[in-house]
């Protein structure tokens, strides 16, 4: 059944990468290819393996219960806070609050998370920052 | 003489303290990544890239780098498959049928000495093979036009799902979602953008390092939050490793071994869709029906058994790195994230890259030589201390891997947005490995995509917007042909042979009908 379900929106996907590529507006100044023409081809490659899935589905995987499947939903949730707070509150408070939520929900204790969380942070610091060099994000408090 | 000469200024390259020093570290780091379940060269390779970037490294020195890290990871792997029955990483799949049963026996400590043996002679004879092959495909490829290359690449993609997948319709699927990502930006030719939907970000189309950073090492994270498989997965405290060397007998029997298997290795690396997991795989199985008829010792601690597929898989890799280097077109995941690493250097693969930067090209091969004796050396008597970092629990590593994948792609561009493409690359890649679709059909298309379809268009613009150019010569109409067979064979044999590679342990006596 996933895989049908796949192939649909894999078809729905080249549909809709079809029309995208139909409505690239072409240079007055174009070869003789043009921009449309290999997307389009990859379009109806794209449409005709998702036809093809569909048709002849795998046996399907098994999918995480609805708890396990929040997990990931809450996990993507702090990345992305992560990723938009980073240049806000910096890299050491951003990573160690991330790293402390990953490596919770990865089984460990609270305040042993706290620890590898901070650890973590403080450790990527002074490896990347402060021995090789690389700029990492910088807060209000310089770090 | 040409050859032995550039090989000896390669190593007059190679030579530095710096280049030294990064073979050390990338031979370590990859060991390590190689022997943790859930990190394996293609991922190891990925997070470092952009670090090796960041740090402004130059060309020579990245690739010392990363290749290091990838030679290492296949000498790590084994290490779990033989302790813990746990491949620490894909290719290492088939070191457990026989390294385990020899490990519980006593005989860990023989059993990881001589499968660093085999790993050597493996990856020692397959760079001769990488020196001498690479130059004569270098004398095919320059005969190529752009309707060649185009029918090159295809022939990648089509034989890459041979291998790669149990379904060729899913390969074909992820290929042609690689190649889409491919073409997000503006066109290079027209200057007109494309599927960029006004998000001035992406005019300049996807960072691939992003893509291959999040699909494999973010995914990965997300399989393990999935599983709440957060504990060390087995006690090596209780193994005891025992007698490091092994007896001369032991060695001279498993001789023919290795050499055979590292042939074998070596040519399932440098077919195009294969990797270090097909070369193990055909080399132990090749083996045990050759040398073990009867299913008597196999499966129950032949060292033979051991030799075989750490040879095999060191082979395949330095075999991977032909086409890699001498076509631009990589046959498998880790050597894929590699020609990302070229990419993003500015410097083509390919036939030109013999003769534009043969320093890049003989430096990395002397390096893979002196990783190789690195390896060797760190491989046998530090061997407790790697057993040591099998202990370190995944609820402590996957989040140091997250951290350093932000903390990598945010080196680069300094933005959040590709932190956010990273993490939807991360989710992407996690419902496609439930789903079974391959990744590196991904990787390949957004690296491939664009020279791809420049090809195509050279080609057709030098006819005069005659698409029948592109089967017009005897070159072109034979790489077609071959990417056609090799996208129909595995339709009926390949299904049957995957299966196989993917349920060692369940059936393991399907492997000799």
């Amino acid at each position: 059944m996933s895989d049908r379900i796949f192939g649909v929106v894999g078809l729905l996907l080249a549909i809709g990468f079809a029309f995208a590529a139909l409505a690239i507006e072409e240079s007055f100044l174009s070869d003789a290819v043009g921009p449309k023409a290999f997307p389009l081809i990859i379009a109806v490659v794209l449409g005709l393996s998702s036809i093809s899935i569909a048709l002849k589905p795998d046996a399907s995987p098994t999918w995480p219960s609805l708890g396990r499947f929040v997990e990931i939903v809450a996990a993507v949730v702090v990345m992305v806070l992560y990723a938009e707070l980073l240049p806000v509150i910096g890299f050491v408070f951003a990573t160690a609050f991330a790293a402390t939520y990953l490596t919770w929900r990865l089984g460990s204790g609270v305040i042993a998370s706290v620890i590898t969380g901070i650890g973590t942070s403080v450790g990527i610091y002074a490896v990347f920052h402060l021995v090789l060099g690389l700029s990492l994000a910088r807060g209000p408090l310089g770090f | 003489m040409d050859t032995l000469m550039s090989l000896a200024d390669g190593f007059a390259i190679a030579l530095t303290w710096q280049n030294l020093m990064l073979a050390l570290l990338g031979c370590f780091l990859g060991t390590i990544m190689g022997a943790l379940p859930g990190l394996g060269p293609s991922n190891g390779v990925a997070i470092l890239i952009p670090l090796a970037f960041t740090l402004g490294l130059g060309a020579t020195p990245s690739l010392i780098l990363l290749t290091s890290v990838y030679y290492g990871a296949m000498y790590g792997g084994r290490i779990s498959s033989i302790l813990l029955n746990i491949p620490g990483d894909e290719p290492a799949m088939m070191t457990c049928l026989d390294g385990h049963p020899m490990a519980k026996k006593g005989m860990a400590g023989q059993a990881l000495s001589l499968s660093g043996i085999a790993s050597f002679v493996g990856a020692f004879f397959a760079t001769w093979g990488l020196i001498f092959l690479a130059p004569q495909l270098v004398k095919i490829a320059l005969l190529f036009g752009p309707a060649e290359y185009f029918a090159l690449f295809a022939l990648a993609f089509m034989t890459l799902g041979g291998v790669s997948s149990t379904n060729q319709a899913k390969s074909a699927f992820a290929a042609a979602l690689g190649l889409g990502l491919a073409m997000i930006g503006v066109d290079t030719q027209t200057g007109v953008p494309r599927f960029t939907f006004g998000e001035v970000h992406l005019y300049d189309g996807l960072d691939f390092l992003v893509a291959i950073v999040g699909l494999f090492a973010l995914s990965e994270v997300f399989i393990f939050l999935e599983h709440r498989h957060g504990d060390a997965d087995g006690d090596t405290a209780k193994i005891r490793v025992g007698r490091l060397t092994p007896p001369m007998s032991m060695l001279k029997e498993t001789t023919p071994t290795m050499v055979r298997s590292t042939f074998l290795g070596f040519l399932a690396g440098v077919l195009p869709g294969a990797g270090a997991s097909l070369g193990s795989f055909i080399s132990y199985s090749f083996e045990k029906r050759l040398v073990d008829k009867d299913g008597k010792t196999f499966g129950k601690g032949d060292p033979r058994g051991v030799a075989a597929p750490e040879a095999g898989n060191n082979a395949a890799a330095g075999g991977a790195l032909v086409p890699m280097l001498a076509l631009g077109v990589p046959g498998s995941g880790t050597t894929a994230v590699l020609l990302a690493v070229l990419l993003s250097l500015n410097i083509t693969p390919g036939p030109l890259l013999f003769s534009q930067n043969p320093d890049v090209v003989w430096g990395l091969i002397a390096a893979l030589f002196i990783a190789n004796i690195m390896l060797l050396a760190m491989n046998i008597p530090m061997i407790g201390l790697f057993t040591r970092v099998l202990m370190v629990p995944p609820k402590i590593l996957m989040p140091i891997v997250a951290m350093v994948s932000f903390v990598g792609i945010y080196g680069i561009s300094g933005s959040s947005f590709d932190l956010l493409v990273m993490i939807g690359f991360g989710v992407m890649g996690w419902v496609l490995r439930k789903l079974d679709v391959p990744l590196v059909p991904i990787i390949l298309g957004t690296l491939l995509g664009n020279s791809m379809e420049n090809n195509l268009r050279r080609a057709i613009s030098i006819d005069n917007g005659n698409w029948w150019t592109l089967v017009d010569s005897p070159l072109s109409i034979a790489l077609w042909s071959i990417a056609i067979i090799g996208f129909i064979l595995p339709l009926i044999i390949g299904r049957k042979v995957k299966a196989q590679m993917h349920a060692p342990r369940d059936e393991e006596g399907a492997i000799s009908d």
